[in-house]
């Protein structure tokens, strides 16, 4: 029942360098009351830019602290999105994906949704051009804010920690 | 038994209840829910005594009941004859509270611990004790999806257990029957309409005293089935099962005393209550998950509808939203869901509340108590009325996993974001696969009887993708952990389809940087019947599971069949025949066999005549992807290839990966024929074109979102069945209609013209109204009942733009105000 892992496991956690035995006992053990910090502490010395990650928000995306009170979602490659608690997918590029041909880029014939019924929605990055979110909807749904983190509670009660502010990242 | 009996007829001469302590069940049942509600602890319990005095001991006496019913499962299904339990094991026991809250459970389809936990409690509700009586060696049974089932091929036994005149707990059962008696053979039937065609229900009903069936009842059901033999042996599976149970308590309770089983087994749903938000704390990040899915039911121009109003197409709408609030509540919001149809696939609270339940065990809590503390943890909110919660006793419910399985797929999302933010990426997963298709028929089969079919080769389907690595394929089924497809074989005893190939079907898991885990096909014929019907059941126009992270969607299904073939012919002459149908496009299924030949996108068909040598197709679908597909490693997609997963032609559009065939030689497997090689150099150049292209064929969300409006505003190619959609969501939820409307930025009163046809189905299905089956409901219900008020749901619902959890007052569930001291366990 491991209280942490050893920061370099994490660190190969993060990197895609664990194998399978290695993951499988981890997804039956206990989780680690630290984990948070160390994955957050770990990624934020893989980025190229100094804004203190406060949350990983998805894949490359993260919500970091312009100032104190200003946090923004990020890409990895350094793009800006918006405000922590807007869709950043609203400053994204999107390519709807909604004729036969299209689709049969992706899937086989027949294998795929009737274009009338449903589209998918690729939303990229303007910076670096990373496919970040795919979405199935039918046409004329609203986007979808996926996540809304409530980082206050998160780090005021349930970890007990500053949240990170620039001044404190040096 | 004859003892037991006598000390319960005692009390009740003295107007005793066969609760405790004198108490009637239902007095101790309100009891409970009082102390509950009060608490914020089940039964009262803020503090696990037993656990904290002596651990060792409860350990030792849950893990023997665990072990106890995993024992009864795999012991009792070998009385079994059908390949549904024998093979899949779509079967389950729980051991239940007196009021009906499962204390521990087997392996299995545990979805249905729940449903039998809403069973027991509404007979108590509905005073069972009085009429017909629950008194020691009595045997009932459910399949009514009003009271507690998910549809009415799964029925369940449940018999009450006895110590010294008081009831101390219940053992129940439920296995999968492969006929119900509906208006199609199988077991769950697609044609009708409404409840009454769904197979005969048995509403929480008395079927025996003193452990013996009524004569009765023997009488009855196998007349209300396709395949009494089959039901008979299953009705015997489960009493096994059950009396196992039994006496497993009873030599628990000798051992240890009846006060500490009952300590127990009130500690075991507190411990496990606790245990789900300790674990939602420790792996999640409070705040809202929002997302949407949706399924098709086409029926518009299907033979065979019971019901001419019923020749519609529907779209399931699932707009899913999550909150983890501060002191680690869970609530699950379906505002926004459309209303039911005249098709088997609406729900039951009982149905959707197991179904998730089901899926919140497996993941959040695999280490933790597993049983109904996980159902305390959280607070549903199923729009009444809609597909989801129906209240209404004329919906038909036989296949109500369509919409079930597909509905709960943002569920796995919304959990996956929560580990991303917390850096636990092994626990992230980017959804499952929809568990279809359903071969199901019947008629006279290769022994001249009468017989129906139930494959479940569904039991098995890809899984969707991990962070850390790819879905799982053609693996399992979501409702049942332990699913698998079955022996070709073994199903060839039970159903006159011949196998002529089995095989991974390639292209069936969603692209992405980690690829959903593929799904598979299996090619069967028909031998040796007379008046034999055969349907598909299964998504087709929309695929329900999206990828996470940059990654598709998995594939949707089609339906292929072959009638009148000269197979028989290519069997006596030695000529090829067709084995499988690994690439639509490539004519190879066409060009080896003769015949009228049904190939279409749609997944559902009602019942039809098949007759010997014709072809049936059995696709079982892939799991979705993850992360963006150009950033898979090339020599996995090679990899791909080789092993069936991904067509060659795909490498390029799919996955910006340029191969090369350098020889015809080696079949690798059923799908390519050759070996493949990469080209490093051409890979790299095709993926900077294609990251180029990208920026050239998109266009920034603003200006994207001003067509969209325009294009909304004014309907412009917006078919009617996404419209009827749509209103019929706005319909149903103020809440939904204001945040539609606010988001596009449309006048007040924006409305969708609908034809005359899809607004006569709205209007007639709103004014059918309510129906309910519960005339006195639990408290556990009121997080969805009374909703379809105008006031604000009791799970509260922040999609519109300017409102967020932070917004709110506090958590505002049936399970009271915020815990007051953060619940602990030893995880």
């Amino acid at each position: 029942m491991p209280q942490s892992y050893p920061r370099e496991h994490i660190e190969d956690l993060v990197d895609d360098n664990l194998d399978w035995n290695q993951l499988r006992d981890m997804m039956s053990d206990y989780k680690d009351a630290d984990r948070f910090q160390t994955v957050r502490s770990v990624l934020q010395e893989r980025v190229d830019w100094d804004d203190p990650i406060i949350i990983p928000y998805a894949d490359h995306l993260y919500v970091v602290a312009r100032s104190e009170d200003e946090w923004i979602i990020k890409c990895e490659c350094g793009h800006e999105f918006c405000e922590h608690d807007q869709n950043w997918k609203a400053d994204a590029l999107i390519n709807v994906r909604d004729t036969e041909e299209e689709y049969l880029e992706i899937y086989p014939e027949n294998m795929h949704p009737h274009p009338e019924f449903m589209e998918l929605r690729e939303f990229f990055c303007p910076g670096c051009q990373t496919l970040l979110e795919v979405t199935n909807v039918m046409p004329g749904y609203p986007l979808i804010h996926e996540f809304e983190p409530d980082i206050e509670t998160f780090y005021n009660e349930w970890i007990d920690e500053p949240i990170p502010a620039p001044e404190q990242s040096a | 038994m004859r003892r037991e009996k006598q000390k319960v007829h005692r009390k009740q001469e003295r107007s005793d209840g066969i609760g405790w302590d004198g108490q009637t069940l239902r007095e101790q049942f309100e009891t409970l829910e009082e102390q509950t509600e009060r608490t914020d602890h089940y039964a009262g319990l803020e503090e696990l005594e037993l656990k904290k005095e002596e651990p060792i001991k409860y350990e030792q006496m849950f893990s023997q009941l665990r072990g106890d019913l995993v024992n009864a499962r795999e012991t009792s299904k070998e009385v079994a004859a059908t390949p549904i339990v024998e093979q899949e094991g779509e079967l389950c026991y729980g051991l239940f509270t007196p009021e009906g809250d499962s204390i521990a459970v087997s392996t299995g389809i545990i979805v249905h611990i729940h449903t039998m936990s809403e069973a027991i409690k509404y007979m108590i509700n509905h005073d069972y004790e009085e009429s017909p009586g629950i008194e020691p060696g009595d045997i009932f049974v459910n399949n009514d999806v009003d009271v507690g089932d998910v549809h009415a091929c799964d029925i369940m036994t449940l018999i009450p257990i006895f110590n010294d005149g008081e009831i101390v707990a219940w053992a129940g059962g439920v296995n999968h029957v492969i006929d119900t008696g509906a208006v199609g053979p199988g077991s769950m039937n697609v044609s009708q309409s409404s409840r009454f065609g769904d197979g005969a229900y048995y509403t929480a009903r008395k079927i025996g005293e003193d452990l013996e069936l009524f004569n009765s009842w023997q009488n009855d059901y196998p007349d209300k089935t396709r395949t009494p033999d089959f039901l008979k042996l299953d009705e015997r599976t489960r009493m096994t099962g059950c009396l196992m149970i039994r006496d497993a308590v009873n030599e628990m309770i000798d051992e240890y005393g009846v006060e500490t089983f009952k300590q127990l087994s009130r500690e075991a749903v507190e411990d496990g209550r606790r245990g789900f938000r300790n674990r939602i704390e420790k792996t999640m990040l409070p705040g809202t998950y929002r997302g949407a899915s949706f399924v098709d039911a086409l029926y518009e121009g299907q033979d065979n509808l019971t019901r001419t109003y019923a020749d519609e197409n529907h779209i399931m709408h699932a707009p899913s939203e999550l909150h983890v609030r501060e002191d680690g509540s869970f609530q699950v919001s379906f505002e926004g869901a459309n209303k039911w149809g005249w098709h088997p696939y609406n729900c039951t609270p009982a149905a959707i509340q197991g179904g998730i339940w089901v899926m919140l065990t497996q993941t959040v809590i695999p280490n933790a108590n597993v049983n109904d503390g996980a159902y305390y943890s959280c607070d549903f909110h199923l729009p009444e009325g809609s597909w989801a919660n129906t209240q209404n006793t004329e919906t038909a419910h036989a296949y109500a996993w369509h919409f079930l399985v597909s509905a709960w797929a943002p569920l796995w999302q919304h959990l996956s974001r929560g580990y991303y933010a917390r850096g636990f990426w092994e626990e992230i997963n980017a959804g499952n696969a929809n568990t279809s298709n359903w071969l199901q028929g019947g008629g006279i089969d290769q022994f001249g009887k009468l017989h129906a079919v139930n494959s479940f080769e569904s039991a098995c389907e890809g899984v969707g993708a991990r962070y850390v690595a790819d879905g799982e394929p053609h693996a399992a089924a979501i409702w049942n952990p332990e699913g698998d497809m079955g022996d070709a074989e073994v199903w060839e005893m039970t159903e006159p389809l011949p196998f002529l190939g089995r095989a991974v079907k390639p292209n069936t898991g969603g692209a992405g940087r980690r690829a959903g885990g593929a799904g598979f096909e299996s090619l069967r014929t028909v031998k040796d019947v007379s008046r034999w019907l055969l349907y598909e059941m299964g998504n087709g126009y929309m695929t329900s599971d999206g990828g996470l992270f940059g990654g598709y969607p998995a594939a949707s299904g089609y339906i292929l069949n072959a009638q009148d073939t000269d197979l028989e012919e290519r069997f006596e002459n030695g000529e090829e025949y067709p084995q499988h149908d690994l690439d639509p496009e490539s004519g190879e299924f066409e060009s080896k066999i003769d015949g009228e030949i049904t190939r279409r996108p749609e997944g559902i068909s009602t019942p039809k005549q098949f007759d010997d040598y014709d072809l049936y197709l059995n696709y079982l679908r892939g799991g979705s992807g993850l992360g963006d597909p150009m950033e898979r490693a090339p020599e996995d997609v090679l990899s791909d290839i080789h092993d069936g997963y991904v067509l060659p032609r795909h490498a390029k559009q799919a996955y910006a990966v340029v191969v090369e065939k350098v020889d015809d030689g080696p079949k690798h497997n059923s799908a390519v024929q050759g070996e493949w090689e990469l080209d490093r150099e051409a890979t790299r150049e095709l993926r900077e074109q294609r990251r180029e292209q990208r920026v050239e064929n998109a266009q920034p969300v603003t200006e994207w979102m001003e067509d969209e409006r325009d294009r909304i505003l004014n309907e412009r190619d917006l078919i009617d069945d996404v419209k009827k959609t749509y209103e019929s969501s706005m319909r149903m939820s103020r809440q939904f209609a204001e945040f539609y409307r606010e988001f596009w930025d449309l006048p007040a009163e924006f409305g969708f013209d609908l034809s005359e046809k899809a607004e006569t189905s709205l209007e007639n299905r709103f004014a059918t109204g309510l129906k309910r089956k519960w005339n006195n409901p639990t408290e556990g219900h009121e997080t969805w009942w009374n909703v379809g008020r105008d006031d604000e749901p009791a799970v509260p619902y922040t999609w519109s733009a300017d409102r967020s959890i932070t917004d709110l007052s506090g958590p505002s569930a049936s399970f009271g105000e915020a815990t007051p001291k953060r619940a602990t366990d030893d995880d």
